[in-house]
This record gives C-alpha cells, sequence and structure tokens, in this order.
C-alpha cells in the first residue's frame, strides 16, 4: 500500500494540534503558579485600582524599626532584618522552625508611584503600604467625537 | 544560608481529620513555631501575623496544649487583589507536653503578630539528671 499523506491529512498534524492543545491547556495552568515575581521572603500580596495599590506582607516578630522601605518610580524595595531571639546557652530546643536573618526584596509594580505620598502601617505582625499612582500616569479617558 | 535562614513562607494548610471540617469557611495554617525547654520553664514562640491578644486562644486540656489564633482577612477596600503570594487564614496548633507543667502559672503574650507562651516546670518534678554510672 501506497501511503499518500496528502490525501489522509498526515497523522502526525493530528500529533501536532494534540500537542498544541496539551501545551495551551498547561499554560493557562501554569499562569496560576507561576508568579511574576520571584519568590522570596517575606511573602506579599498586592491589591490594585485605578488610583494605585496596596501591598501587603506578614512580617511576624519585626518592629517597624527593622523595616526599611524605598520607592523609586515603579519599583519598591522592602529590606529589614528579623533578629533572633536572644536565649541563654543552657536552653534545649525542641524545635526550630522560625527562621531569622536579613531579608531584601525588589519588585517592580504595573505603574509609577507618587514616592511622596506612599504611606506605611505595621499593625499585628502585618506590613501595609499604601502606594498612590503618580498623577501623571493615570489612565486619561479620551472622548470619541463624531466627524 | 543557615539552616533557620529566612526562607520562602509558604504556609501549611491545617489537615482536616477523618470527619471532622472547620465550621468556619476561613482556612486555617500552622503556626511556625520555636519551642525550647530552659531549667525551669518550656517556651514556645508562634509565628501568627494578624493575631493579637484579643484574638487568640490558648487551652491546656489534659496535657494537650492548643493554640488557636483568629484572623479577620484584612481586605483593603476598593481594591482588587493583583497578586498572591500568601492567603490569610486562622492559625491552629496542638501539642503534647509532658505532665510537669505548672498550669497555675502558664503567661502567654503577643506581640508583633507573634506568640510568646511561658510554661513554668512544677517544682517538685523538675528536670532531675539521672546520673550514668561506669561498671
Amino acid at each position: 500500500m501506497v501511503w499518500r499523506s496528502y490525501e489522509f491529512g498526515s497523522p502526525w498534524r493530528e500529533i501536532e494540534r494534540l500537542q498544541r492543545e496539551m501545551n495551551r491547556l498547561f499554560a493557562d495552568v501554569a499562569s496560576d503558579f507561576t508568579p511574576r515575581i520571584a519568590p522570596g521572603y517575606p511573602a506579599m500580596n498586592i491589591w490594585t485600582n485605578d488610583e494605585g495599590g496596596v501591598i501587603t506582607a506578614e512580617l511576624p516578630g519585626l518592629s517597624p524599626e527593622d523595616i526599611d522601605i524605598s520607592v523609586v518610580g515603579e519599583t519598591l524595595t522592602l529590606s529589614g532584618e528579623r533578629k533572633a531571639d536572644k536565649v541563654g546557652d543552657d536552653v534545649r530546643y525542641h524545635r526550630q522552625e522560625r527562621g531569622y536573618g536579613k531579608f531584601s526584596r525588589t519588585i517592580q509594580l504595573p505603574f509609577q508611584v507618587d514616592a511622596d505620598k506612599v504611606e506605611a502601617v505595621f499593625d499585628k505582625g502585618v506590613l501595609h503600604i499604601a502606594l498612590p499612582r503618580a498623577e501623571a500616569d493615570k489612565p486619561r479617558k479620551i472622548a470619541v467625537k463624531t466627524a | 544560608m543557615a539552616k533557620n535562614a529566612l526562607q520562602e513562607v509558604k504556609k501549611k494548610e491545617v489537615e482536616v481529620m477523618e470527619g471532622a471540617e472547620r465550621s468556619r469557611s476561613v482556612k486555617a495554617y500552622v503556626p511556625r513555631v520555636d519551642i525550647y525547654e530552659t531549667d525551669d520553664a518550656v517556651h514556645v514562640i508562634a509565628d501568627m501575623p494578624g493575631v493579637d491578644e484579643k484574638s487568640v486562644d490558648i487551652t491546656l486540656e489534659k496535657n494537650v496544649l492548643s493554640i488557636y489564633g483568629e484572623v479577620n482577612p484584612d481586605k483593603p477596600e476598593n481594591y482588587s487583589l493583583a497578586y498572591a503570594e500568601y492567603e490569610m487564614g486562622d492559625y491552629e496548633r496542638k501539642f503534647t507536653l509532658s505532665d510537669e507543667i505548672d498550669r497555675e502559672k502558664i503567661e502567654a503574650s503577643v506581640k508583633d503578630g507573634v506568640l510568646r507562651l511561658v510554661l513554668p516546670k512544677a517544682g517538685p518534678a523538675k528536670t532531675r539528671r539521672i546520673p550514668v554510672k561506669g561498671a
């Protein structure tokens, strides 16, 4: 028998189609898990609207003096140090799960920030940073005129 | 980095026991703890961001110490969540202690989202080292 691919359609074409389909499927799923920011410490949640954004981060055991925030344009750097507890020499650890040390994390926001109006509140071990969007960067409505 | 260096915090969810679901629809997480013992007390330190002294509940029944922290997820108003790395939820964890704790003198404090418990050992039962003699 002579294989005439043009008549049947190549079986490869079907496999390719399936492959594309699978890729698309996995890309959909993966997009939920792949962060746009390299994960690090601390974990952050970012909330946004047209007026700006709010970043929250859980930093238990730190005090406001231990946290350093700097904003330039659309990048925000959060750094600080979580200090180890001072304990005597004669303690016996059963468990040690809490980490400590220095951290620094820089993230890029989807908008320019008005650096003068950034406010940060630290309460119950949770940091809230309010980042108002720069006036010049806000979306503008464009009226459509009839000719 | 050392073993205890800061790591990416992926909260571990409390496993649901067979046949027992949580009544609150909020998720519960296992707080990270340090537990250490000195000659006269056991110290428990738990990271529970979002919890204050009013929303934490500690019970000691028989020799099971339960820590429960209720967190009201604070969502900024009129904002939508654009990117999330952690979820908010309650905290729950249980430990079995040895019998030698003086229940009356347990002290607990919460500061900056960290719970600190001091469980003093009962007087007469303070750790007694048993010396092992060579033959």
